[in-house]
């Protein structure tokens, strides 16, 4: 707050760069780029959500794989059985993921440290079987599949088809910018800076005068719903609903992909699921081409890649940039 | 005389230990009143369960003639009950300036705005000699600026009654002056109850003392009364010699 104030201007421009940069993108980036790059906004949406809480109010939960599911199949699911629209089904995503967040944060809330974080697991495995559960109307592993006539909208003379890649790109990116500034806002607020005082130590703050159990169940909302946010618009863009997106794996990924960024950083969600996504694919790539008779598999070169990231940066990308060179950034 | 705080039977006990034991107790306002007593007495404990980080076993609070009894933590703290930890407690990793600027802004957004941040964190500050460290990362501030800093916190939620645990702690004689000064200053606007250990500090302070012994009332009365009282010396020196 006190030294904080003078870098309003690189703040403001480096995110306004950001999102400026990825605008550009759209029009340069090859076909196969343009739609990991639309996959990967959105996904740093989760990544995003999932930093508001684990980030900035020291909130570990290893459930987070229920509020993207939630947003999911909220929207997708009315969808596919429904047949009802993109906006409906929207708004419908993001209200499954708040209530969900609501609920689970009264419950969950009463515990912290280790205590939370199984009961968040608990939780979301809770709503991963219960997507297998009712395969009747899932379907499961196999999962939905959205009739792309569905995946569009009118707007007056216009037609939004989200199906076509440019529009799925901008739509992606008009998400992830809405909750970047969001995030912004929030953590620059002085509801942002209560969230950042329990972390740092819950019973000063309690002890300040401030309700921290309130305080925690907004941000697990909050939270819940950006994520929810995601997965809606996931379904919508992609078209595929399945059960994967419910399991363990999409609750530890949003929390690899934070750290790797840098927690707590406004950026660093985008910057972890950029680029754990292309050290994936990438490293895939390059071992067949270089090494084509080792039978080593990519995941170990992966791994390998986390181990010196963690060893260099252990407050990951961002996090350590900011605490060696920029202090200002948010 | 009006009471500003007041216990009825209040009891704190863990399992077989009664940590305070029925302790009847009224603080007027405006005074500075010190709370003594051995190690294990219950004082940190009796004020604990004044501020509501703990929940009483039994007996009644009062403050300002409103049964606080149930009242979370958080909500005594905005009736104007302040609290500064023994052990320090500031927010280690933010700057001075942002430590009290929590205090500030809770107490201000009550009243409905947001406007003299700045004013009020750099009063308390100034009042506790740290305006020139106003950017220094708490952590990084020496033992006795901590324990200012924990002060300046607790002046700067206005309080109407500020407890202050044991606050000359690790503090060097040259710091504790200064301390003496800013509490006799603290006490012109707010009731004062202190804990201290420290007895040229709790005689030079205290309008009244309290003395606590294995969590029961021993004494209440003047420096001058306490100093002569019996009872006192033979809790802190043991039984007289026949």
């Amino acid at each position: 707050m006190s030294g904080g104030r003078s870098a309003e201007g690189p703040v403001w421009s480096l995110h306004v760069g950001v999102v400026a940069g990825l605008l550009l993108l759209n029009f340069v980036l090859p076909d196969y780029h343009h739609g990991v790059f639309a996959r990967i906004l959105v996904l740093a949406v989760f990544a995003m959500g999932y930093n508001l809480l684990f980030g900035y109010v020291g909130l570990l939960s290893l459930g987070h794989a229920m509020f993207f599911a939630a947003g999911l199949y909220g929207a997708g699911l009315p969808m596919v059985h429904l047949g009802w629209g993109v906006p409906a089904a929207f708004s419908t995503g993001i209200v499954c993921g708040l209530v969900l967040a609501l609920a689970v944060g009264l419950l969950a809330l009463r515990t912290s440290g280790v205590a939370f974080m199984i009961v968040t697991m608990m939780f979301a495995q809770a709503l991963a079987l219960a997507v297998l559960y009712f395969g009747q109307w899932t379907r499961g592993d196999e999962g939905l599949v959205i009739a792309q006539a569905q995946r569009s909208l009118d707007l007056g003379p216009w037609r939004l088809d989200f199906t076509d890649p440019a529009t799925r790109y901008l739509t992606a990116l008009a998400l992830f910018a809405i909750v970047l500034s969001a995030t912004l806002a929030i953590v620059r607020s002085r509801f942002g800076r209560v969230l950042v005082a329990i972390r740092e130590n819950e019973e000063r703050t309690r002890m300040l005068g401030y309700d921290t159990f309130r305080n925690k169940l907004s941000a697990v909302v909050i939270s819940g719903t950006i994520c929810a946010a995601a997965g809606a618009t996931y379904a919508i863009l992609f078209g595929y609903v399945g059960s994967s997106f419910a399991g363990i794996q999409y609750s530890i990924l949003p929390l690899l992909w934070v750290l790797l960024g840098g927690s707590a950083t406004t950026l660093g969600p985008l910057i972890g699921t950029l680029l754990m996504y292309y050290l994936v694919d990438g490293s895939n790539d390059v071992l067949k081409a270089w090494l084509p008779d080792w039978r080593f598999s990519h995941l170990g070169v992966v791994g390998l890649a986390l181990i010196l990231l963690v060893l260099f940066f252990p407050r990951g990308l961002l996090g350590t940039l900011r605490q060696r060179w920029a202090g200002w950034l948010p | 005389m009006t009471a500003l705080l007041t216990t009825h039977g209040l009891a704190k006990h863990y399992g077989g230990l009664r940590a305070v034991d029925g302790v009847d107790f009224a603080l007027r306002a405006g005074e500075i009143r010190a709370v003594i007593g051995p190690n294990g007495a219950g004082k940190t404990t009796f004020v604990s369960l004044v501020c509501g980080r703990i929940a009483p076993s039994a007996g009644t609070i009062r403050f300002d003639g409103q049964d606080i009894t149930a009242l979370p933590a958080h909500q005594r703290v905005r009736l104007g009950i302040g609290y500064t930890f023994q052990i320090t407690s500031v927010f280690a990793n933010l700057s001075a300036f942002d430590n009290v600027a929590l205090s500030v802004q809770r107490r201000i957004a009550d009243r409905g705005g947001i406007a003299g941040l700045r004013t009020g964190v750099m009063d308390a500050l100034s009042r506790t000699g740290l305006a020139d460290r106003a950017g220094t990362i708490a952590g990084s501030l020496s033992y006795g600026h901590q324990r200012l800093l924990e002060v300046a916190m607790g002046i700067a939620l206005e309080p109407r009654l500020l407890i202050l645990d044991e606050p000359t702690q690790g503090l060097s004689d040259g710091e504790i002056d200064g301390f003496l000064a800013l509490i006799r200053d603290i006490a012109r606007q707010a009731t004062v109850l202190l804990i201290e250990h420290n007895m040229q500090v709790v005689m030079a302070l205290a309008d009244r003392i309290t003395v606590l012994n294995a969590g029961r009332t021993l004494a209440e009365g003047t420096p001058d009364e306490i100093r002569a009282d019996a009872a006192v010396q033979q809790a802190y020196l043991g039984a007289p010699a026949p």
